[in-house]
């Protein structure tokens, strides 16, 4: 039986509130009718309508949900590739590299990335702007996916994928029709935390960005070195609650999912 | 139609040669397509770094010398090569300014990982120890601020620890303190800010090996009268291990190059190496030299990258 005493209830009653304080905080005065960020002045939703009025900060979350999408969806693609390699493919010659090359951005200083990604832009001549901050995010994005994969692919079942194989399945349709299902989870989870990489990105992006492609972090980081206003946490508000939406609807419906497969399952093993 | 067409031959494919043997460009694909990727955007760049590193500043576009053209041909190439000079690196070791932005980072890092280490043991040992139907929720709050941005979490942080900020408030109100205190701009914000943005980190992996321990070895030692605190360190602790260093690393090497955190927390006395690259970069447009502090940051961190990449393999082996 687990004793849950009563130094381990503080413990984590503590570590959650000093996780969730700052950004209930946050959340709270976005809604202060003060422009003072640490008066209360009544409940407000001005900033919010002042939001809808700065054309710049609406280009700005634009020009950052393009480059989150775009690159998700292709370190998607990229990390699953890797994933895959990495877990099915055995020893392979320079597979050592290869792996180093995952695990290595997890860790890598963003002043680190951004500046030898700017440097290789500049070199080979390739203008920077829009692009180029696609280019830097998946390359550091696909790494998160392919551990986040792979760490589904090795709790795999393979006798699946053989049995489709023994009865004459090829290897790519077998991947697409019981490999890929089976760790859709992993790899939205996958796309789930590239885009959010992307969306959260300071350092790479002000590297790797030219004239006229500017990220909201970009935005947000020039306006907070002049000071903290209520505008900003409106705008820190938005994006809490499009992310937290975002996460928690997936998970539900993976948790969902997963409840209706292993009825599934049950059924079958009941069949006569 | 092309499907039904070829499924015999790769029946007698598959018949033939046992799954792992399979060959067929399909197969080297998967490989090929994101090692390339890494090859030319993670590991070309580093030796462009690099190169660049012993270039010298030049008011040009880019700006600095010798910028290489293919077109040039080799002799160009070493007519450049001979212009590379050791100039930055001198640079670096003459001012100390360098040198001690980067002991003051790995001293901070090294602080800041222990502390993270400290709040995040007790959270996920709790964790670890709370009733099973609760744990994955448990987890998801943990992950859940980790989506939010960093920049944002940091950002909160500065309206809390102001000097008319909302902590000075509470602490005057309980009567803790007589006068506001300054933690915003100094090196305790700095600390604050670390442990508050990579506590997920330290708290995930220490949880993942906690969970998996057997709590029957504890009893068994309270059994047999050993005391809890000595239990911990015999028992709990080595056990915890793996996760302490996986928690410990990934902790410890980005802090390292942190920059948002000591640019908006710290103040002007808050050397960290991030915030020099930054600043030499942008503000003085001096990229030879920041691609220099880029290099021996990057040489001083292979060693923990190498250890830690080592130690995900294993893991990842293990799983298996």
């Amino acid at each position: 039986m687990i004793r849950t005493s009563r130094f381990n209830i503080v413990s984590v009653t503590l570590g959650f509130a000093f996780l969730y304080l700052p950004i209930v905080l946050l959340v709270v005065y976005s809604f202060n009718d003060s422009r003072l960020v640490t008066v209360w002045g009544g409940f407000s939703t001005k900033w919010y309508a002042s939001l809808l009025e700065n054309q710049e900060l609406l280009d700005a979350a634009w020009v950052t949900l393009r480059v989150a999408f775009l690159s998700a969806s292709v370190a998607t693609v990229l990390g699953t590739l890797a994933a895959v390699a990495l877990v099915r493919y055995g020893r392979f010659k320079g597979r050592s590299l290869f792996s180093g090359m995952i695990y290595a951005p997890l860790v890598m200083p963003d002043v680190i990335t951004g500046l030898s990604l700017l440097l290789l832009f500049v070199a080979v001549g390739f203008g920077r702007g829009f692009w180029t901050i696609v280019l830097a995010h998946i390359t550091f994005a696909m790494c998160f996916v392919a551990v986040v994969v792979q760490s589904r692919l090795v709790t795999f079942d393979r006798s699946l994928e053989e049995a489709a194989q023994d009865l004459g399945c090829p290897p790519f349709k077998t991947f697409m029709v019981i490999t890929l299902p089976i760790i859709l989870p992993a790899v939205i989870a996958g796309w789930m935390l590239a885009f959010t990489l992307s969306l959260d990105d300071l350092v790479i992006a002000s590297f790797t960005s030219g004239p006229g492609a500017t990220t909201l972090p970009m935005k947000i980081y020039s306006q907070v070195r002049l000071g903290v206003t209520p505008e900003i946490n409106a705008v820190c508000t938005i994006l809490i609650g499009l992310v937290a939406t975002g996460v928690i609807a997936a998970s539900i419906v993976t948790k969902r999912r997963e409840v209706e497969r292993q009825r599934a399952e049950r059924l079958a093993a009941q069949m006569p | 139609m092309v499907e039904a067409a070829a499924t015999p031959a790769t029946m007698s494919d598959v018949a033939a040669t046992p799954p792992t043997a399979r060959r067929g460009w399909l197969r080297w694909l998967v490989v090929l397509i994101p090692y390339a990727w890494l090859l030319v955007f993670f590991l070309a760049p580093f030796l462009i770094v690099f190169k660049i590193s012993f270039s010298t500043t030049a008011i040009a576009q880019p700006p600095y010398v010798p910028a290489f053209d293919l077109a040039d041909g080799i002799s160009g190439i070493l007519a450049g090569v001979r212009e590379f000079t050791i100039d930055n690196y001198l640079w670096l070791t003459e001012d100390a300014l360098y040198a001690r932005a980067y002991l003051s980072s790995l001293v901070i890092a090294a602080v800041s990982t222990f502390l993270v280490l400290l709040v995040g043991f007790p959270m996920a040992y709790g964790m670890a120890r709370a009733p099973r139907s609760w744990q994955p929720t448990l987890v998801m709050l943990v992950i859940l601020p980790f989506w939010t941005s960093f920049l944002i979490r940091v950002y909160a942080w500065i309206g809390i620890l102001k000097k008319e900020g909302l902590l000075n408030q509470l602490l005057l109100w309980l009567g803790v303190i007589g006068e506001p205190l300054t933690i915003l701009n100094t090196n305790w914000a700095v600390y604050i800010g670390i442990v508050y943005s990579y506590l997920p980190f330290m708290v995930l992996p220490l949880y993942a090996t906690l969970e998996r321990m057997d709590h029957s070895l504890l009893e068994a030692a309270s059994d047999l009268g050993c005391p809890p605190v000595s239990a911990f360190w015999k028992i709990t602790a080595p056990l915890a291990l793996p996760g302490i260093i996986a928690g410990c690393f990934l902790v410890f090497i980005p802090v390292t190059g942190e920059f948002v955190i000591p640019d908006l927390l710290g103040g002007s006395d808050t050397l960290m190496i991030g915030k020099t690259l930054w600043s030499e970069f942008f503000s003085n447009r001096d990229w030879p030299l920041s691609s220099a502090v880029a290099v021996i940051l990057l040489i001083i961190l292979v060693v923990p990258i190498v250890l830690f990449q080592n130690q995900e393999q294993r893991r990842a082996e293990r799983e298996r």
